[in-house]
């Protein structure tokens, strides 16, 4: 295991919040992953990039144990966000530490919008309507939406609202149960290029609070708003580093020739 | 480029004629329904009035009467089918679409499209054998019986389509809240699929609300007043049963009436469910 090595030492005094340890996932008797390590450092943006069907989104949906949700899939390895072994933790205690935004914004059709935002409490127990309120408005604010809808809260669904606002919505609903890491699997891929700017500058204001794992299909996306990227090949990490570092003078061929546009 | 105008042409044409070869056969569909109603409309209009709804059958020979204990009696028999029903076929239609995809799911799928397929005289044995024979006597509640039996593999598979219609993406966004599966499929995903599931038991609901075999030899009917589950009670499509094939002319319109009954029964439950349930939140779902 070479792979994803050269990261350790260097970064020793920064904290890491998610600390993935040879993972090992697979889709029935195919393996997806190959032993991934890697640390992600708190309050930091860390892109993982690659060609499709390199397996980075199966290493995020890895982080929350969504993987898992597919029938024959399974995953193996140690995963630790903030100390916690999420593979010896229930899933749903580990999905509320660990949010996650998708490609395709999915809110729930069902629902107002201010029950959207509050269904990750109010399905979890808390009834309180002070907190609920309170809590809906906060992350409404936080995921940049709160202007745009705050006079048809409960009026209007999820789903009438526009694909950029869709993925805002679900950002803040993702915001509301309070996790300490955000996972995006490509949350701009769908949308036009006004709303991916929006989303781009939410990721900024939201390292502050929390640490984010974005999959990204967009290689200027990840220099934009990452400060450590990971380039995935074939379910293998191929190297991992500042994105500065792998955007200028990557270590590896292969990486080189990925974001030279030589494959991929 | 000359054939150009001619291709244009021959699109159109094949536009129109698609559209109205399916313009057409969707009309033969409607015009079904309208002939029926109009029939019915026709023959049984004349006899459904105030005394067909309050009165109970006069004895044979004496004009008028009505339906009254046959319209209270199928409504409390369809009451009982639903109440027993209900939650069989749609608990199942839960099973088989959130946890169903294994053997016992498809054993179970398998035997809700066979008994789908079983004759509801078969049924209507069957409550006899269950309920009527270890009773010792006819009851509304065999009628509600065999009718539950009927309603649920058609509750069942309908609630799987409409669940597995929700998409993944949906469940995953409520997983990836924390949110544990049972929830999910009470709060999120029955509640997504909530309309299509409304429809699937209005299909049930209209499907055994006209039986008539399966009540024969359980719930038996009754001339009088009965509104005892346990007691034999009269219901629509026994009455209408009986008058039809009695030798009086005046029973012959008064079943036409309750034919008449029936159906304006079915559609307009079918349309209040429906208007009560009708998504609350504007825009968006469709």
């Amino acid at each position: 295991m070479c792979f994803g090595s050269e990261l350790g030492e260097g970064y020793v005094s920064m904290a890491t919040a998610v600390e993935v340890r040879d993972l090992k996932a697979w889709f029935g008797k195919t393996e997806a992953l190959h032993g991934i390590s890697m640390a992600v450092e708190a309050n930091h943006a860390t892109a993982v990039i690659g060609p499709s069907g390199c397996g980075k989104s199966t290493f995020v949906r890895c982080l929350n144990r969504m993987h898992e949700t597919i029938p024959e899939a399974k995953a193996q390895g140690e995963v630790k966000i903030g100390g916690m072994d999420i593979y010896s933790t229930p899933a749903v205690d580990v999905r509320r530490k660990v949010g996650m935004v998708f490609q395709k914004p999915n809110p729930f059709p069902s629902m107002s919008i201010y029950d959207n935002v509050a269904a990750g409490l109010k399905l979890n127990g808390t009834h309180s309507r002070k907190t609920l309120d309170d809590v809906v408005e906060r992350s409404l604010h936080q995921a940049a939406l709160w202007d745009e809808v705050k006079d048809v809260l409960k009026k209007k669904s999820g789903a009438s609202l526009s694909g950029g606002q869709q993925q805002r919505l679900c950002i803040a609903r993702a915001l509301a149960v309070d996790p300490e890491v955000m996972l995006m699997d490509e949350p701009a891929s769908a949308l036009d290029p006004i709303s991916t700017a929006k989303i781009e500058d939410l990721i900024f204001e939201l390292k502050q609070k929390l640490t984010i794992v974005i999959v990204t299909h967009n290689m200027q996306q990840a220099s934009r708003v990452a400060e450590f990227t990971g380039f995935f090949l074939m379910g293998h990490l191929v190297e991992f580093d500042k994105t500065e570092k792998i955007f200028t003078n990557p270590t590896d061929k292969r990486t080189e020739d990925y974001i030279t546009g030589r494959f991929g | 480029m000359a054939n150009n105008g001619f291709t244009q042409l021959r699109r159109t044409l094949t536009n129109h004629l698609a559209t109205v070869v399916a313009a057409t056969l969707s009309a033969l569909v409607v015009s079904a329904l309208v002939a029926i109603f109009a029939f019915l409309a026709i023959k049984g209009a004349t006899s459904l009035n105030w005394a067909f709804l309050t009165q109970t059958p006069k004895p044979v020979g004496e004009v008028g009467g009505g339906m009254a204990n046959a319209l209270i009696g199928s409504v409390i028999i369809l009451l009982i089918a639903s109440i027993l029903g209900l939650p069989v076929g749609i608990g199942a239609g839960i099973y088989l679409a959130e946890y169903g995809q294994n053997r016992l799911g498809q054993a179970i799928r398998f035997t809700a499209d066979v008994l789908n397929g079983v004759p509801s005289i078969v049924i209507g044995l069957v409550a006899y054998g269950l309920v009527v024979y270890q009773q010792g006597h006819f009851s509304a509640l065999a009628g509600g019986v065999a009718l539950a039996i009927m309603m649920v593999p058609i509750l069942a598979r309908t609630t799987e389509e409409m669940l597995r219609l929700v998409p993944t993406a949906v469940r995953e966004a409520a997983f990836g809240l924390g949110i544990p599966q049972w929830r999910t499929t009470i709060s999120i995903t029955l509640a997504t699929a909530r309309a299509g599931i409304i429809t699937g038991i209005m299909l049930a609901f209209a499907r055994v609300a006209g039986e008539t075999a399966p009540l024969l030899f359980t719930t038996l009917g009754n001339q009088f007043w009965s509104l005892s589950p346990n007691q034999p009670m009269a219901a629509l499509p026994l009455q209408i049963y009986v008058y039809a094939n009695s030798p009086y002319e005046d029973w012959h319109r008064q079943a036409w009436a309750g034919a008449l009954l029936l159906i304006i029964m079915i559609v307009g439950t079918t349309s209040i469910v429906r208007f009560v349930f009708r998504q609350r939140i504007g825009g968006g779902v469709r």
